[in-house]
C-alpha cells in the first residue's frame, strides 16, 4: 500500500489563512480520491509560513475496476434505438448482450471500467485542487495566470511504498513541475532537498531547520515562552489568538527576552499588552505579585550567530519607539481628561452612529437621559447614571483609543480615575460594553448595569426604527447580541423592569433627537431642524442644553404613528428626501417579541423547555423578564412530577370538554358552579378543593411565589381526577351538565392563574 | 563603489549601495519625479509602467510627502518630508524574494544575525484605484520594506504582475545605523571635512513646513488648485488622439497624470489642515481615483502603454 506525500511550496502564506489552508487541502484531495474510488487509511495536513503538506496514508496502487449493467431497447425495438443505445454505451452492435423478462427479450449493455493507477488519479485530483484552492485572498505573479495565496513555487509528489521505493507524480499547474525535493529554512541557503518519503521529509526538515507540525510549533513556543518567564518570577499573559499567529510566522521559533524600559512601566498595563501584541507580535510577560508588564517576549525565525542579541537590541529599540508612542497618547489624554474630557465629547460631534441616526455626540444625550431613568430600577442613584452615561463614550476620541480601538471602555476607565470621577463612572465607562460574548461577564454594579441596559436600548430601538432588523444570518451591527446583552443584564442582576416601558421610552428619544433635526413630523408638520447641537456651543453647557432640548422634544411624541424623513442618496439622481410612515407602537412590540425570542433561545440553552417560555411568555407582566423566568422555572420543575404532568393532562382533558361544548352551544360557561348540584362526594371534593386552592393560589401568584402557586395546582390533579372518574360531563339533566361545565371552567380558570397550560405540550 | 563589506558609515551611503545593488540586477537607475507625492508608487515609472504588457525594470529614489505627518523636527521617527527607495520589475522575476534579501546584506543586514520575517500586508491605494498582495518584511521587529505584487492598477488588471518594492530609507538607514533619532543620523560620512547630520539638513526644513502644513497652507486656494488640476487632467484628456500640429497620434496620458498626482497631494495638505470632514473625505478620494483611473485608460492607449496602432 502506497503512501502519498504532497507538498506545495510557496513564499511567505499570511499566518491568518494557513488554518484552513490546511483543511481545504485535505478535504480536497481527500474528496477526489474517494470519488475517484481511491479509499486510504488516513490523511494528515501540515503547514509552515512556506509550504502546505498532505500526508496519505495506505492508498491503493489502483481504484478498482467498475462494471456497470445498462438495460437497452427490446430486441424488436427499431434499428434506430438499438443503434442509439449501443453508441451511447460505447460498446459495437455485436457486443450488447440479451437479456429476458416477461415480455420477452432486450438489450444488455456490460460496461467495464478497468480500474486506474493510483499515480494518475493523485495527479488529476491535485491539478484540480490547485486550480480551484478556496483562499480568501489570492494573486498572480509574473506571467502566469495561475492564482496561490502568494506565488507558489514547487511541487513535491511523491508515492512511496513500504519498500523505500519512491515515484514522483507528474503533475504540470501553470508551468510548476512537480518533483521529489523540497527547502529549508531561508537562513540555510537554497539548496534542494531530495526526500522519499514522509518520515524522510519531516526528519531533513528538521534537518534544514524547519518544524512541519503547527502543533509543534506552538507548543514548543509556549514551553519556551514559559520557562523564559518563570526564570526571572514573572508569568506570561496567555493569549491564545496570538500563540497560533506567531507559529504561523515562523518556521524555527526561538523565544528571546527583554527588558521594557522603566519609563514606560507607568503606563497601564493593557496598553503595553496591546501595543506589543498588535504591533510587534511580543508575548507580554507580567510581575504576578504587582500586575505589572515588565518584560517582552519575542519569537524570531531563525538560530542566530550570536545567540540573539542584535536581534534583541533592535526589538528593543522599535518597542521603546512604540511605547514613546504610547506614552505620548497617554500624557496627551490624560491632559485632555484633567480639563474635563470635554475636547473628547465635542469631538464626538463628528463622529457618525450611524447615517440615519445621528451622531455619538446625540447619542450620549439619550444614554445620559435614559440612563436616568433606569437607575432606580437597578438600585443606582440617577445623578450618577447620568453623569456615567456622558463619561462613557468620551475615550472614543482619546489619541489611545483611535490607535488602539480595542481598548475601548479600559481607557475611559483609567482616564477617569486619573481626574477623580467617582469609580462607578469609570466602572461603567469599562464595563457598559459587556457582556459581548457568551464568555463574557455580565457587569453588576448598579451604575455600570444602567448604563449597559440603555447602551444597548437605544442600539436596538434606533435600528428598529429605521428598519435594519437582522435577518436570517445577517446581523452586521450586532443586534442579536444587544437584546442578549440585555437579557443576561436583566436575569443575572435580578432587575425588575418593565421592559416595554423601557422600549417605549428609548424610542422616544431617538425620535425626539430625529425631531430636532427635523427628521420627524409632528401633527404632520416637520419642524425646521434647529441644529443647536452642530453650532458653535462647546463643554458641558451645550452638553446639558442638547441633552435638556431631546427630553423637551421626546415628550413631543406622543402619537402612535409617525413620519420620519429619511435623507437617501440615490446613484444618478443624487439627493433626495424619502418619507416612511412609522407604527412606533407595531415597531415597540416587535422588538419587544424579537427580545423574547432571544430570550427562548437563551433559556433552550439553560435546560429550559420552549413550550414552558411560550406558556409564560402569554402572561400578563411578561416583560419583566425575571418575573417571566421566575415563572417558567416554577413550571419546568412542576411538570417533572408527577402530580405537574398529570395535572397538565387533567387540564387538557377538562379544556377540550369545554371548549368542545362552548363550541357547540354557542355560549362560555363562567358563571360559576353550584355545590347543591354535586352528584357524588368526588364532585363536592372538587368543590372544596378548588375554593382551597383557589384562594392560595392567587396569594401565591400574589407573592410571585410560582414554585408554590404550581404546587398547590398540582395537588388539584388528584380531586380532579376522581371528579372525572366518578361523574359524567354530560349528564342528562340539563341544569346538571351545565353546572358541571362551569366547573370544569373554574378547574380552567385556576390553572391558568400561574402559566397559560394550553400552551404545554405533553 | 569602494568599500561595499561591512555596514554603510551614512544616509548617503546606504542610498548609494541600494543604487549600486539593483542597478547590477539590471535595473534602470531612475532619478527623483519632479512633483510632489505621496509615496514613491506615485512615480509614473511605477504606477503607469505597471499597466500593459510591455517588461520594465526601475529603481530609484522618490522624495515623499506627508503632510499630516509633520512633527516639526521634533519627533524621532516622524517627517513630512522623508525618501523612499523604490523598486519596480515588471514581470515580478521568480527569485525576487532572494533577490531583495540580498539588497539588504549589500547594505549590512546580515541573515546569519537578523530575524527577518514576512508579515502578510494587504496593498491599496485608494486613490491609485490599487491594489496588490505581500508583506512588510521585518527585520528584528522593525518594519525595513514593504513588497507588493500589483494585482491591479487604475481599476487595471495587471498583466504580468509587476513586483514592487519600498524601502523606508529615514527608518531603515536609522535601523542599521543604530541611531536613536533621525535628525542624529550621519547624512554624509562622519568622517568628511563637514560632517553633516540629517537635521543639519532637513531639521529647519521640517520646522518650516510643519507650520505651513498645519496653519498656514491657504485652503481657500487649495480647494481652487484642487479644482484647477482635476478640470485640467479632464481637459488634457479629452483632447482628440491625433495632434492637429504633428498630424501625429499622441495622446497625453503623462500631462493628464501630473494634474492626477497635483490633486492628490493638493488633498493630503487640505486633509493635513484639518478642513475636510469625514463624508467629504470619501468622496476626495473617489475624485482622485476617478482621475487616476482616466489616466490608466490613456496610457494603456499610448505605445509605452503596449498599443501598437
Amino acid at each position: 500500500m502506497p503512501d502519498l506525500l504532497i507538498e506545495l511550496f510557496s513564499e511567505e502564506i499570511p499566518a491568518g489563512m494557513q488554518q484552513k489552508a490546511m483543511s481545504d487541502l485535505k478535504k480536497g484531495i481527500a474528496d477526489g480520491l474517494t470519488e475517484a474510488g481511491l479509499a486510504f487509511s488516513g490523511a494528515e495536513a501540515f503547514a509552515t509560513p512556506r509550504r502546505l503538506a498532505l500526508a496519505v496514508d495506505g492508498l491503493p496502487s489502483k481504484s478498482p475496476g467498475v462494471t456497470e449493467e445498462r438495460k437497452g431497447p427490446r430486441i424488436d425495438a427499431p434499428e434506430k434505438a438499438i443503434e442509439g443505445f449501443s453508441r451511447s454505451a460505447g460498446l459495437a452492435r455485436e457486443e450488447l448482450e440479451v437479456g429476458e423478462d416477461e415480455k420477452g427479450g432486450f438489450y444488455v449493455a456490460r460496461i467495464s471500467r478497468p480500474g486506474r493507477k493510483a499515480e494518475t488519479i493523485v495527479a488529476e485530483t491535485l491539478k484540480k485542487v490547485v486550480l480551484n484552492f478556496p483562499w480568501q485572498k489570492s494573486m498572480r505573479w509574473g506571467n502566469g495566470s495561475l492564482r496561490w495565496a502568494r506565488p507558489l513555487h514547487s511541487i513535491l509528489c511523491l508515492l512511496s511504498n513500504s519498500a523505500g521505493e519512491a515515484e514522483v507524480v507528474d503533475v504540470d499547474i501553470d508551468g510548476v513541475k512537480s518533483g521529489n525535493a523540497t527547502w529549508g529554512h531561508r537562513s540555510t541557503g537554497t539548496d534542494r532537498i531530495a526526500v522519499v518519503s514522509f518520515e524522510d521529509y519531516v526528519r531533513k526538515l528538521k534537518r534544514a531547520h524547519v518544524m512541519l507540525d503547527p502543533m509543534e510549533r506552538a507548543a514548543s513556543i509556549r514551553h519556551d515562552i514559559e520557562n523564559l518567564a518563570f526564570a526571572v518570577g514573572l508569568e506570561v499573559v496567555e493569549d491564545k489568538k496570538l500563540l497560533a499567529e506567531v507559529a504561523g510566522l515562523v518556521e524555527w521559533p526561538m523565544a528571546l527576552m527583554g527588558e521594557i524600559s522603566e519609563e514606560f512601566l507607568l503606563l497601564p498595563s493593557e496598553v503595553i499588552v496591546t501595543s506589543m501584541r498588535e504591533h510587534q507580535k511580543f508575548f507580554s510577560a507580567r510581575n504576578p505579585k504587582t500586575g505589572r508588564i515588565e518584560r517582552f517576549i519575542t519569537i524570531a525565525n531563525c538560530m542566530p550567530d550570536d545567540g540573539g542579541e542584535t536581534i534583541l537590541a533592535g526589538n528593543r529599540k522599535v518597542l521603546s519607539a512604540r511605547l514613546a508612542d504610547a506614552k505620548f497618547f497617554w500624557e496627551n489624554d490624560l491632559r485632555v481628561a484633567g480639563d474635563g474630557g470635554f475636547e473628547w465629547l465635542d469631538a464626538l460631534k463628528n463622529v457618525t452612529f450611524e447615517r440615519r441616526l445621528g451622531t455619538q455626540y446625540e447619542r450620549i444625550a439619550r444614554l445620559e437621559l435614559l440612563s436616568g431613568l433606569l437607575a432606580s430600577h437597578v438600585g443606582a442613584s440617577e445623578d450618577m447614571a447620568r453623569l456615567a452615561a456622558r463619561w462613557a463614550k468620551a475615550d472614543l476620541s482619546s489619541e489611545m483609543v483611535n490607535e488602539f480601538p480595542e481598548l475601548q471602555g479600559v481607557m475611559g476607565q483609567y482616564y477617569a480615575k486619573a481626574i477623580g470621577l467617582p469609580a462607578e463612572v469609570g466602572h461603567a465607562a469599562r464595563h457598559h460594553y459587556s457582556p459581548v460574548g457568551p464568555s463574557d461577564e455580565v457587569p453588576a454594579s448598579p451604575v455600570s448595569i444602567a448604563v449597559a441596559i440603555a447602551d444597548k436600548l437605544d442600539t436596538l430601538c434606533g435600528f428598529w426604527i429605521i428598519d435594519e432588523k437582522p435577518t436570517g444570518s445577517k446581523d452586521p451591527f450586532a443586534l442579536r447580541r444587544a437584546a442578549l446583552g440585555i437579557i443576561r443584564l436583566i436575569l443575572d442582576n435580578d432587575v425588575r423592569i418593565s421592559l416595554s416601558r423601557g422600549i417605549d421610552e428609548a424610542m422616544r428619544l431617538i425620535l425626539g433627537c430625529l425631531l430636532l433635526k427635523g427628521n420627524v413630523a409632528v401633527d404632520d408638520e416637520f419642524a425646521m431642524a434647529s441644529g443647536k447641537h452642530d453650532a458653535t456651543g462647546k463643554g458641558d453647557n451645550d452638553a446639558n442644553e442638547l441633552r435638556d432640548s431631546v427630553a423637551a422634544a421626546s415628550n413631543r411624541i406622543n402619537g402612535s404613528s409617525i413620519t420620519l424623513r429619511e435623507k437617501v442618496v440615490l446613484k444618478h439622481v443624487g439627493k433626495s428626501s424619502c418619507f416612511r410612515e412609522v407604527d412606533v407602537g407595531r415597531v415597540s412590540f416587535d422588538l419587544m417579541s424579537f427580545i423574547h425570542e432571544r430570550l427562548k433561545v437563551y433559556l433552550r440553552e439553560e435546560g429550559i423547555r420552549h413550550d414552558v417560555i411560550d406558556a409564560c411568555s402569554v402572561m400578563r407582566d411578561s416583560d419583566d423578564l425575571s418575573l417571566l423566568v421566575k415563572r417558567a422555572k416554577a413550571l419546568q420543575d412542576v411538570l417533572a412530577t408527577e402530580n405537574g404532568e398529570n395535572l397538565v393532562h387533567c387540564f387538557r382533558r377538562a379544556n377540550n370538554i369545554l371548549k368542545q361544548a362552548e363550541a357547540k352551544d354557542g355560549v362560555l360557561y363562567s358563571s360559576g358552579a353550584d355545590i347543591s348540584l354535586a352528584a357524588s362526594i368526588e364532585e363536592s371534593d372538587l368543590f372544596a378543593s378548588l375554593d382551597e386552592a383557589e384562594n392560595r393560589i392567587s396569594e401565591a401568584v400574589q407573592k410571585e411565589n410560582y414554585a408554590g402557586a404550581m404546587k398547590e395546582m398540582a395537588q388539584l390533579r388528584k380531586p380532579i381526577d376522581a371528579f372525572f372518574e366518578s361523574v359524567q360531563i354530560n349528564a342528562e339533566e340539563k341544569n346538571v351538565r351545565i353546572n358541571r361545565l362551569n366547573l370544569l371552567n373554574r378547574i380552567r380558570r385556576t390553572c391558568l392563574k400561574a402559566a397559560d397550560l394550553t400552551l404545554v405540550e405533553s | 563603489m569602494a568599500n561595499i563589506a561591512g555596514k554603510p558609515r551614512s544616509f548617503q551611503e546606504l542610498i548609494l549601495r541600494l543604487q549600486l545593488y539593483w542597478a547590477e540586477k539590471g535595473c534602470a537607475i531612475m532619478q527623483p519625479y519632479d512633483m510632489e507625492v505621496g509615496a514613491g508608487t506615485f512615480h509614473p515609472a511605477t504606477t503607469l509602467r505597471a499597466l500593459g504588457p510591455k517588461p520594465w525594470a526601475t529603481a530609484y529614489v522618490q522624495p515623499s510627502r506627508r503632510p499630516a505627518d509633520g512633527r516639526y523636527g521634533e519627533n524621532p521617527n516622524r517627517l513630512q518630508h522623508y525618501y523612499q527607495f523604490q523598486v519596480m520589475i515588471k514581470p515580478s522575476p521568480p527569485d525576487f524574494q532572494e533577490i531583495y534579501l540580498g539588497s539588504l546584506k549589500a547594505i549590512g543586514i546580515d541573515m546569519a544575525m537578523h530575524d527577518i520575517r514576512f508579515v502578510e500586508d494587504d496593498w491599496e491605494s485608494p486613490t491609485l484605484g490599487a491594489w496588490g498582495l505581500g508583506w512588510e518584511v521585518w527585520c528584528d521587529g522593525m518594519e525595513v520594506s514593504q513588497f507588493t505584487y500589483f494585482q491591479q492598477v487604475g481599476g487595471h488588471n495587471c498583466h504580468p504582475v509587476s513586483g514592487e518594492l519600498t524601502y523606508g530609507l529615514e527608518r531603515l538607514a536609522m535601523h542599521v545605523l543604530g541611531v536613536g533619532h533621525v535628525m542624529n543620523m550621519p547624512f554624509n560620512d562622519p568622517d568628511a571635512p563637514i560632517p553633516l547630520t540629517y537635521g543639519d539638513v532637513f531639521r529647519q526644513t521640517e520646522e518650516e513646513y510643519s507650520r505651513h502644513n498645519f496653519e498656514a497652507a491657504d485652503t481657500e486656494m487649495l480647494f481652487r488648485h484642487f479644482e484647477d488640476a482635476e478640470t485640467e487632467c479632464g481637459a488634457l484628456l479629452n483632447q482628440p488622439d491625433e495632434d492637429p500640429k504633428t498630424g501625429r497620434r499622441i495622446v497625453m496620458a503623462r500631462p493628464a497624470y501630473d494634474q492626477c498626482i497635483k490633486a492628490s497631494h493638493i488633498f493630503n495638505l487640505l486633509d493635513a489642515r484639518g478642513v475636510i470632514s469625514v463624508t467629504e473625505r470619501q468622496a476626495y478620494i473617489a475624485r482622485v481615483r476617478a482621475l487616476a483611473r482616466k489616466c490608466a485608460d490613456a496610457y494603456l492607449k499610448t505605445e509605452d502603454g503596449g498599443n501598437r496602432e
